[in-house]
């Protein structure tokens, strides 16, 4: 399909544009869309899609009509490459470049379906045709991620025909039916929406301020700098919906009065500013992006800005620092960024899925948004589900859905067969939930209340091997690295809780140990400029809340009850199960194995260093942790 | 390598219009053209748009994807994420350090890898992965990711092969 020449002088002009490719659309045409997110290209995808394009190149029937297309990332990148065909709606999972022509030939062209590449469920053993089908997509409610795998999105006309652009079109319409600012903002205020970002401030909120600060220009920033690590939401949005993105953008600059917008990109996303900028590119072409938007007089446009790989960048001053070209350091907000931000100038800075909520809830109305979610809490939110869950991927639920009812129901619980331990959610400044709070709903309010947060969505599932003191030795020493190091509490205090928490670790803690972790704590709470500083203990506050005696046990006893802390647990060969087939022994980097070939192997504790080399490689899981 | 960079700088300001709060921007070009940035460049780059060369280096040294030294020939990324850590990058970077004489944020003494973990690659459904000149590698494991660079660094380009089935167990 090409671009050129269409240019949208109307809101009028999009409709009709729009039912130009409606009327275009053969519905019973053969379709296959093939996954080219991030997940499923790693696992090969592009080989799958260059086969099906040739395939479809080299198909000779006129009377069927036959097409092979891209589309972003749906979510279940796990069993990726992700194949699905229309009509139909037949999803294959795990596609590799030698089932094309079955795929081809049974699927596409003879409408049969490939048994052996559908979803099949573990336990009883029947397949999945659709992904309504599958535990782990029947359950969510996709409203963000509704073009996510449907859509190619290096395409505004898909974008298009799928209804894109027509909240736009509504705020923009002609001059008797355009909506005020004022009413813009009024609808997104009445819909609950909230920052996905990770605070949760009510985002009509926001915008009404930024409309009454003062100063010109306003700036208009959408937040993809998706720091938190275990999140991918974002990246995912960006990749396979971009023009969402944009379209929340235009409506929130026309609803403050801004003319200028930035999108700024984590530095790790090559394919989200690729498909960005496609998307700016053709959104310009058609005069959704520029000067006289569908001819309302209101001018608006964007750029890109790549993150440079610092974490704190994704804290509101700090990015706006980054986008003045200097080092991200956070400032203290007596001043908010709304009045203030960039270039000094008045700054509406929202995050990535915050801004694709938008043209949903303009198009759909506030009550209709409402209608999803908790009191306090509305809509959706998409988290990713990974770690120690059967199911990992992108998951969108209505806000309240338990966390029971996402990570057994749609993530299929825990994997060979381990106990739960708890979720972590909130990245690197969150709190680890324990067992007991499974049947909690999920929103902003309770996971604060159960001394977590929201975050930006990420849901890291840990099993009972995992050491809780571990992990909050990891995210401390995630903190310590990204601390920009402005302030003294944050940038010495970090350091000295890694200390304590290395020393836990290796088994050199010491009774007070705790106490001071508290203290330093409460200490960076009340004192750190950011919020980088002032939550950087979380997660060893909310795991001595819930874990305390896995700590004590660690500095009492020199034991890691998990067994995961090198040297607070030895490794054992079992005598019953070892073959003598000398696998560890070779692989053994500090040679503490010994053994005749044939024979049970020994290790000797005193040179053993505890790399778990042997327990890795052993095909008998004759090693084991005691 | 400076003199087939000539006017890379001036064409690069020339770009964002010599506007200096594009600096990151602009540092971003330069390290895609010459793999990291050089000095030369970079005091043209601080005299070109009158910002002084101690801001100029205070950037590059405060932003983790700015590199002062010139790259390897091949740059891996292994995320450390929370999943990938969960899932054993911890090992994988301990071995991969060991086997190829690796220093995180350097490039190895035969010149053939710089080696960068990085926080989050944002394939976590994959974990644990490796970045390799921007091909993803998931489900690896100590072994495969030793294999891998082997490969690689023997010149085979069989790998593209491994990556196809790389994710598909576990
Ligand atoms: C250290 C730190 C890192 C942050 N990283 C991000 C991020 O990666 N993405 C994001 O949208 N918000 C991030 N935030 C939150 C932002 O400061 C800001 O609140 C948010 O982008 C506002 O958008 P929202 O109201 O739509 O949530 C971060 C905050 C802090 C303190
Ligand atoms: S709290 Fe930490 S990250 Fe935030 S400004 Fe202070 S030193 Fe920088
Ligand atoms: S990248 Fe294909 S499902 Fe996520």
């Amino acid at each position: 399909m090409s671009t050129v020449g269409t240019k949208f002088d109307s809101a009028e002009d999009l409709r009709q544009y729009r039912a130009h490719l409606l009327a275009q659309y053969d519905p019973a045409a053969r379709r296959v869309r093939v996954c080219l997110g991030t997940g499923c290209t790693a696992k090969g995808s592009a080989k799958v899609m260059e086969r099906f394009c040739r395939a479809a190149e080299e198909f000779g029937q006129e009377s069927l009509v036959v097409q092979a297309k891209s589309t972003g990332c749906h979510g279940f990148c796990e069993r990726g490459p992700i194949v699905v065909v229309d009509p139909g709606n037949v999803f294959y999972e795990n596609v590799n470049e030698e089932d094309v022509p079955e795929i081809w030939r049974e699927s596409v062209i003879g409408g049969r379906v490939v048994e052996r590449l559908l979803y099949k469920d573990e336990a009883s053993g029947e397949t999945a045709t659709t992904p309504k089908e599958i535990p782990f997509y029947s359950a969510q409610q996709r409203i963000v991620l509704a073009h996510n795998g449907v859509i190619d999105p290096t395409s505004i006309e898909e974008y298009v025909a799928g209804g894109g652009y027509a909240a736009l079109a509504k705020v923009l319409g002609s001059k008797a039916s355009r909506m005020e600012p004022e009413e813009v903002i009024e609808e997104v205020a009445r819909s609950g929406l909230r920052g996905r970002g990770g605070g949760g401030f009510l985002t009509g909120r926001k915008w009404r301020s930024a409309r009454d600060a003062h100063g010109q220009p306003k700036y208009t920033i959408a937040n993809g700098d998706e720091g938190d690590p275990g999140a991918f939401m974002d990246r995912s949005l960006m990749e396979g919906d971009p023009h969402a993105v944009l379209e929340g953008m235009i409506i929130g600059a026309y609803a403050i009065g801004s003319s200028r917008g930035y999108v700024y990109v984590r530095n790790e996303y090559p394919m989200a500013v690729k498909h960005l900028t496609m998307a700016i590119n053709a959104a310009r072409e058609f005069g959704l992006l520029g000067q006289n938007i569908l001819g309302s007089g209101f001018s608006f446009d964007v750029r890109i800005n790549r993150g440079a790989g610092a974490f704190v960048c994704g804290e509101s001053t700090a990015l706006m620092a980054s986008l003045e070209g200097r080092v991200g350091e956070p400032r203290a907000k007596y001043i908010h960024t709304v009045e203030s931000g960039l270039d000094g100038k008045p700054s509406l800075l929202n995050n990535v899925e915050t801004w694709a909520n938008v043209p949903p809830i303009i198009l759909n109305g506030a009550d209709w948004f409402a209608s999803f979610g908790t009191e306090k809490s509305k809509g959706t939110k998409v988290f990713s589900l990974v770690g120690k869950v059967k199911n990992t991927g992108l998951v969108e639920v209505p806000m309240g859905m338990t966390l029971r009812q996402i990570i057994f129901d749609i993530g299929g619980g825990i994997p060979d067969g381990k106990a739960f331990k708890a979720v972590q959610t909130g990245g690197p400044s969150g709190g680890c939930i324990p067992a007991e709070c499974l049947d909690e709903p999920v929103d902003f309010d309770r996971l604060a209340e159960l001394g977590s947060m929201m975050g930006s969505g990420g849901m890291i599932v840990m099993d009972e091997d995992t050491c809780m003191v571990h992990v909050a030795r990891y995210f401390v020493a995630f903190l310590k690295d990204e601390s920009c190091g402005k302030c003294t509490p944050c940038r010495e205090g970090i350091a000295q809780m890694l200390d304590i928490l290395t020393r836990i670790t290796k088994g050199e803690g010491r009774e007070g140990d705790i106490d001071t972790l508290e203290t330093l704590g409460t200490l960076l709470e009340d004192t750190a400029l950011c919020a980088l500083g002032k939550t950087a203990a979380y997660p060893v506050l909310s795991t001595l809340r819930c874990f305390r005696d896995e700590y004590q046990t660690h500095i009492r006893e020199k034991r890691c009850p998990a067994k995961e802390c090198p040297g607070l647990f030895q490794y054992q060969i079992d005598v019953d199960l070892c073959t003598g087939c000398g696998v560890c022994r070779k692989k053994c980097p500090v040679q503490a194995i010994t053994g005749e070939r044939k024979k049970p192997h020994t290790i000797d504790w005193k040179t053993c260093t505890g790399c778990g080399t042997c327990f890795d490689v052993c095909p008998f899981s004759a090693v084991v942790k005691v | 390598m400076t003199d087939t960079n000539e006017g890379t700088v001036a064409t690069i300001i020339e770009r964002y219009q010599g506007d200096s709060g594009m600096l990151i921007p602009m540092m971003q070009d330069i390290q895609t053209e010459c793999g990291y940035l050089p000095q030369a460049e970079l005091k043209e780059l601080s005299s070109g748009l009158a910002v002084p060369l101690a801001d100029v280096y205070s950037v590059a040294t405060f932003y983790s994807s700015f590199r002062l030294m010139p790259k390897g020939d091949h740059t891996i990324q292994l995320c450390m994420g929370t999943v990938c850590f969960l899932k054993g990058a911890g090992k994988i970077s301990e071995a991969i350090q060991r086997e190829f004489q690796l220093v995180p944020g350097e490039t190895s003494p035969d010149g053939k890898f710089t080696f960068s973990p990085v926080n989050c690659v944002g394939a976590c459904a994959l974990a644990p992965v490796m970045v390799v000149d921007g091909q993803y590698h998931g489900g690896l494991t100590v072994d495969s990711a030793v294999e891998l660079l082997d490969k690689i660094a023997e010149g085979d380009k069989s790998t593209e092969d491994a990556q196809a089935g790389g994710g598909k167990k576990k």
